[in-house]
C-alpha cells in the first residue's frame, strides 16, 4: 500500500513534559487530518511495528501474530484491531470503504470511516468496486475483490479452539503441533446430535493446509469466498492483540466430514429490492402480523444490481 | 416501499448532540469546572489515572467531566489519550522509604520507627450522611497542623527482611516489560503482572483479593504497611547518563506480609504481596498485593486451584477498558450472524419435524 | 489364567529402558531401573505407594524426564524426542489408560465422540465410518450403543474406565500405558474390567504395561511381573514363578499379605 513517508515521530518534540491538551504539539500532517495526531492516528513507529507483524503474517497463513495492540480511541469490540491494521495500511492516496454486516451505512461502518476521514483525511467510497482497502465487520462482499484490493477484517476473538480450550498456552501448543483433533470432534458432536454441523458463522477453516483459524464472525456463507481470493486479507483482534492474514490465491477450506460437506447458509428466498437469488439476504421485519421480506445485506451490491436492471428496463 | 432501518449520519449527529446537553444538565445549575473536579473529586481522579494509566490530574479531571462521571470511560478517554504519547523510556526505580507520607500505617506493629501516621482517611469515621455538606458556602475545614514529617521512613518489609524472615524480591536488570507495547505473554512475569493489575479494575482486584480471604486461594494475608504521598520520579536521559528528577507523583504504596511453608530450597519465610498505584488509592493497592501474592503461586510451588492463583484468569480479565468494550459490543447490529443462525435453526427444526412425523407414521 | 506369552525369548523388545535414575529432592523415585516389553506381552509392575511404579510408567511414556537413563521405543530414543513426536506416538502407537477415567476422557463431549477423537485426530473425515467404528467399539467394551450419544458424567465409573479404554484403543496402539486401571471400582466392576482388559490385550495382540497395586489383577492379567520397592526394581520374572516362589522377602510379604485377605 501507499504509505505515508513523511510522518515521522510527531510527538518528538524533546521534552517530557505531558502536554496539556492545549493543542500545543506541532505535528506535520497530511490534509484533512486533525490537529494534533499523526496521519492516520497511530504513530509511524507503531504502524511499523503493526506492519511487521503483518509481514509475519503473510509469511506463516493463518497463523496469529501477538503484537503490541495501542489502545484506541474506539472501544474494544467495536473494531480496534481492524482500524490498527487499515490505519497502518493506509496511505494518503487510498480509497477506504467502511462496513459492517455488509453494509456501508450502519452505524459502526459509518463511525470508522468518519475516524479515518478524521484522522487520515483519506477519500472513502461505498462502492467495493472503487474501493483499495475494505474494513469490514460480518461480511466479505459479494462482488470478487481484486488483486489490488485489501480486504481488513475486524474479529472480536482470534483463537478458534477458544470454546473448546479456553488457555491460550495450551491453544498455542495444539496449533504448533496441528493436533485439531479436538475441532473435529465438536463438529462430530454437532453431527451426532442436530444430523448436521451447526457452526453458522465464524465457521473454522484451514488455511493453507497448516492453521486453523477462525475467519471472524462472517456468515459461513462467506467462507468459501475466502478461498484462493485474489486480494490479501487481513485480521486485526486489537482487544486479544493479535494479527493473522491469508496472503492471495491461499486455499482456504472450511472444515467438514465427506460424508457431511460443508455447506453455505443462507436464507431460501431473493432480494426483495434487486431480485438476486445467490446473494447473503438480511431478514427485515415489516409489520407485527409476520409480514417480512428478504434483502442483500451487501448494500452496494444491492444498489448496483438495482441500477443495472434499471438501465436495461430504459434500454 | 422497503424502508432502511439502518442507523445514519443523522442519528448519530443528533444522539452525540443530545450527549452533549445531558452532560450539562440543567443550564440554570451552575457548570463544573475543571479545578472542581480535580480538587473535590480527588479520589474520582486517582482512580481514573490508576485505570487510565496516565499520571495527570488535570486531563484525569477533564476526562470525568467528558464522561459525565463515567469512571471507567473516564479512563478509557484517558487511555486513548496516553497511547498516542511518546514513550521516552523507564524512569528509575522509586524509593519509596524517602517518599513525603501523607499517611502510614502498619497493622503488623503497634508502633515502629517513623510512627504510625493516619492522614487523611475514612478510617475510623462513623458514616453517617452529613447533612451540613449539603448546605455550600462553609468555610473550609481546617486540619490541624503536623509536625514536620522524618525525611526518610524505613519499611517494615525492610526490617523483616533485614531479619531473613522476608523474602528478597530479585532485582531485574534492565527495563521492565511493557503491555501498552507488547501483549501478555505467558508465563507472565511479575514487572508485567504488577502492570496488569495497577491498570486493572478496581472492582475486579478487590473481588479476587476478597476471595484469597474467603479460602479461594490459601491467603494468610498481613498489611505490613500502606503508605501514601509523593515521590519524585527520575530519568535518566542516554545523553545525560545521570538522573534528572521529572517532577512528582501521587502513589500509594501496600506491601502485603503473607506465609510461606518454605519448599526444599527454602527455609520457612514471610513473603510479599505487592501493590503500588497512582494517587490515593489503598483498596485498590491493598487489593492488588493480594492479588499479586495469589499469582506467586506457580514460583513458590503452591497449588493452583483458586481464580486469584490463576495467571491467563486473571491477566486477560483484570482490565476494564477492554472489558467494556467487548461486553459492549454486544449492542452492535448482528443481524447478519443472528439471519444465518435463524436459517440454521429453522433447518434443523425441519429435519427433526420431518423425523417426528416418520417416526409416527 | 494361563499367561499368553506369544512367542518367549529372542525377541526385540517394543520398548526398552535402561539404568533409570530419578530423584525427588532427597527421595529417590527410581534407583536403576531396567525394564522392556516385547509385543503382545503383558508386564505387570507392582509395589505399594510410594514404590516409583507410577513414576516409571510417567518416565516410560516420557511424560516425564528421569535425571539419567534411556528410554527406546523401537530403536527410538523417547526421551529426546520433541514433544510433537511424542504427542503423535502417544495418539496412534501409544495408548495411556488413566486411573481415573475423567483424567482421560472428555467429560463434555458425546461417548461417540469420545472414541471417535482419536481417529479425527489422525486424520479420519468420514463421519458415518467414525461413527461406525465408535459403535463397534461400544460394543467390544459392552456399553450398549443406545449410549452412544450419551455424555459419560452420566456413566458409572466402571463404564466410564470402559469407555477410556475403547477411545485408547480405537486406533489399534501396540503399547498401552495402564496405571491403575481398577482403582476406585468396586470390586465385582473390578473382576469384570479385569476380564475385558484380557480378552482384549489376547485379541488384538497388544503390548499392555499395567501398574498395580493388586497382585491378584497382575496374577490374573500378567505374563512378567516387576516388584518395585522404593525406587527399586526388587525382583521379577514370569508371573507364576514370582507369586508362586517369591524370593525376596518383600515379595514373600506382598504375596502373603493377598493370601491372607
Amino acid at each position: 500500500m501507499n504509505s505515508a513517508t513523511t510522518m515521522d515521530s510527531p510527538r518528538a518534540s524533546g521534552t517530557i513534559d505531558s502536554p496539556r491538551a492545549s493543542g500545543a504539539i506541532d505535528s506535520p500532517r497530511a490534509s484533512g487530518a486533525i490537529d494534533g495526531y499523526n496521519f492516520a492516528y497511530l504513530d509511524e513507529a507503531t504502524k511499523r511495528m503493526i506492519r511487521r507483524a503483518l509481514l509475519k503474517a503473510v509469511a506463516i497463513p493463518g497463523h496469529q501474530i501477538p503484537f503490541g495492540a495501542r489502545e484506541m480511541p474506539l472501544p474494544y469490540g467495536w473494531g480496534t484491531g481492524g482500524i490498527q491494521v487499515t490505519a497502518s495500511i493506509l496511505g494518503p492516496t487510498d480509497t477506504l470503504k467502511v462496513i459492517d454486516q455488509g453494509a456501508d451505512d450502519t452505524t459502526n461502518a459509518i463511525s470508522i470511516r468518519r475516524f479515518f476521514t478524521r484522522v487520515a483525511g483519506v477519500a472513502t467510497t461505498e462502492h467495493t468496486a472503487d474501493a483499495t482497502v475494505v474494513q469490514t465487520r460480518h461480511r466479505i462482499p459479494e462482488r470478487t475483490l481484486r488483486e489490488d484490493q485489501i480486504i481488513v477484517y475486524q474479529v472480536p476473538q482470534p483463537e478458534p479452539l477458544f470454546r473448546l480450550e479456553p488457555r491460550r498456552t495450551e491453544t498455542k501448543r495444539l496449533h504448533a503441533l496441528a493436533d485439531y483433533g479436538l475441532m473435529h470432534v465438536r463438529l462430530y458432536e454437532d453431527i451426532a446430535r442436530l444430523g448436521h454441523i451447526a457452526k453458522a458463522y465464524d465457521y473454522p477453516v484451514m488455511v493453507n493446509g497448516r492453521y486453523l483459524m477462525s475467519p471472524s464472525p462472517i456468515p459461513a456463507f462467506d467462507n468459501p469466498k475466502m478461498h484462493r481470493m485474489p486480494a490479501l486479507q487481513l485480521f486485526g483482534a486489537g482487544r486479544e492483540k493479535r494479527i493473522y492474514a491469508i496472503p492471495p490465491y491461499t486455499d482456504v477450506r472450511s472444515l467438514d466430514f465427506e460424508d457431511h460437506p460443508f455447506r453455505p447458509i443462507r436464507a431460501p428466498h431473493v432480494c426483495a429490492l434487486c431480485g438476486s437469488g445467490d446473494t447473503y439476504l438480511d431478514e427485515v421485519i415489516t409489520d407485527d402480523a409476520g409480514g417480512r421480506l428478504f434483502v442483500c445485506s451487501d448494500t452496494d451490491f444491492c444498489a448496483e444490481r438495482q441500477a443495472d436492471t434499471a438501465k436495461e428496463a430504459a434500454e | 416501499m422497503y424502508v432502511a432501518v439502518k442507523g445514519g449520519e443523522r442519528a448519530i449527529s443528533a444522539a452525540h448532540a443530545w450527549l452533549d446537553e445531558t452532560r450539562r444538565g440543567d443550564p440554570s445549575v451552575p457548570e463544573l469546572s475543571i479545578a472542581q473536579i480535580e480538587q473535590q473529586m480527588g479520589l474520582a481522579v486517582d482512580r481514573v489515572m490508576a485505570e487510565g494509566s496516565c499520571h495527570d490530574r488535570f486531563l484525569a479531571a477533564l476526562a470525568i467531566k467528558q464522561a459525565k462521571g463515567d469512571l471507567i470511560e473516564a479512563a478509557f478517554l484517558l487511555r486513548a489519550y496516553r497511547t498516542t504519547l511518546q514513550r521516552f523510556g523507564a524512569s528509575e526505580p522509586l524509593e519509596t522509604s524517602r517518599m513525603r507520607l501523607r499517611r502510614r500505617v502498619s497493622a503488623t506493629y503497634k508502633d515502629l520507627p517513623g510512627g504510625q501516621v493516619l492522614g487523611p482517611t475514612f478510617d475510623y469515621t462513623h458514616r453517617l450522611l452529613d447533612f451540613a455538606l449539603a448546605a455550600e458556602g462553609a468555610a473550609p475545614a481546617v486540619a490541624p497542623e503536623a509536625a514536620a514529617p522524618v525525611a526518610e521512613v524505613p519499611r517494615v518489609t525492610e526490617l523483616l527482611a533485614r531479619e531473613g524472615l522476608m523474602q528478597r524480591e530479585d532485582m531485574t536488570e534492565g527495563e521492565p516489560g511493557d503491555l501498552t507495547r507488547q501483549p501478555l505473554a505467558f508465563p507472565a512475569d511479575r514487572p508485567v503482572r504488577l502492570q496488569n493489575l495497577a491498570r486493572g479494575d478496581e472492582g475486579f482486584l478487590l473481588a479476587l483479593g476478597y476471595s484469597t480471604q474467603r479460602g479461594y486461594g490459601n491467603a494468610h494475608p498481613f498489611v505490613g504497611e500502606i503508605r501514601v504521598g509523593h515521590i519524585a520520579v527520575e530519568f535518566t536521559p542516554p545523553e545525560l547518563g545521570f538522573p534528572i528528577e521529572l517532577g512528582e507523583i501521587g502513589i500509594t504504596e501496600c506491601q502485603m506480609v503473607n506465609q510461606f511453608a518454605g519448599s526444599r530450597t527454602e527455609p520457612p519465610q514471610f513473603t510479599r504481596g505487592y501493590g503500588l498505584v497512582f494517587g490515593h488509592g489503598e483498596r485498590r493497592a491493598m487489593a492488588m498485593s493480594l492479588v499479586d501474592r495469589g499469582l506467586r503461586a506457580r514460583e513458590l510451588g503452591e497449588d493452583i486451584s483458586a481464580p486469584a492463583q490463576d495467571e491467563e484468569f486473571v491477566l486477560y480479565h483484570s482490565d476494564n477498558i477492554e472489558a467494556t468494550g467487548f461486553v459492549e459490543h454486544l449492542k452492535l447490529p448482528h443481524y447478519v450472524d443472528f439471519q444465518s443462525e435463524l436459517e440454521n435453526l429453522r433447518t434443523i427444526r425441519r429435519s427433526a419435524e420431518q423425523a417426528m412425523q416418520e417416526a409416527a407414521e | 489364567m494361563t499367561p499368553h506369552r506369544p512367542e518367549a525369548g529372542g525377541l526385540t523388545p517394543l520398548l526398552e529402558a535402561q539404568g533409570l535414575n530419578l530423584r525427588f529432592g532427597a527421595i529417590p523415585a527410581l534407583i536403576d531401573v531396567a525394564i522392556d516389553i516385547t509385543a503382545g506381552e503383558v508386564v505387570a509392575i507392582v509395589g505399594e505407594s510410594g514404590s516409583g511404579k507410577t513414576t516409571l510408567l510417567r518416565v516410560l511414556s516420557g511424560m516425564m524426564a528421569p535425571d539419567a537413563g534411556t528410554v527406546q521405543w523401537l530403536g527410538q530414543d523417547v526421551l529426546a524426542m520433541g514433544e510433537a513426536a511424542r504427542r503423535r506416538l502417544m495418539r496412534t502407537e501409544w495408548g495411556f489408560v488413566h486411573q481415573n477415567p475423567r483424567d482421560g476422557l472428555r467429560l463434555a463431549v458425546s461417548a461417540g465422540g469420545n472414541v471417535g477423537e482419536r481417529l479425527m485426530a489422525v486424520g479420519a473425515r468420514h463421519y458415518g465410518s467414525i461413527r461406525e467404528q465408535a459403535l463397534s467399539w461400544l460394543a467390544k467394551v459392552e456399553i450398549d450403543a443406545s449410549r452412544i450419544d450419551d455424555l459419560p458424567r452420566t456413566f458409572s465409573g466402571g463404564m466410564q474406565q470402559r469407555l477410556q479404554i475403547a477411545r485408547t484403543l480405537v486406533t489399534h496402539p501396540k503399547l498401552v500405558f495402564m496405571d491403575e486401571p481398577t482403582g476406585g471400582l468396586d470390586v465385582s466392576v473390578q473382576a469384570r474390567l479385569l476380564d475385558l482388559i484380557r480378552s482384549l490385550s489376547r485379541e488384538l495382540g497388544l503390548s499392555v504395561l499395567i501398574v498395580t497395586h493388586d497382585i491378584a489383577a497382575a496374577r490374573l492379567l500378567a505374563d512378567r511381573i516387576l516388584v518395585m520397592r522404593r525406587g527399586r526394581v526388587v525382583e521379577q520374572g514370569l508371573t507364576d514363578r514370582v507369586l508362586d516362589d517369591p524370593q525376596h522377602p518383600y515379595t514373600q510379604l506382598l504375596v502373603s499379605s493377598v493370601l491372607a485377605a
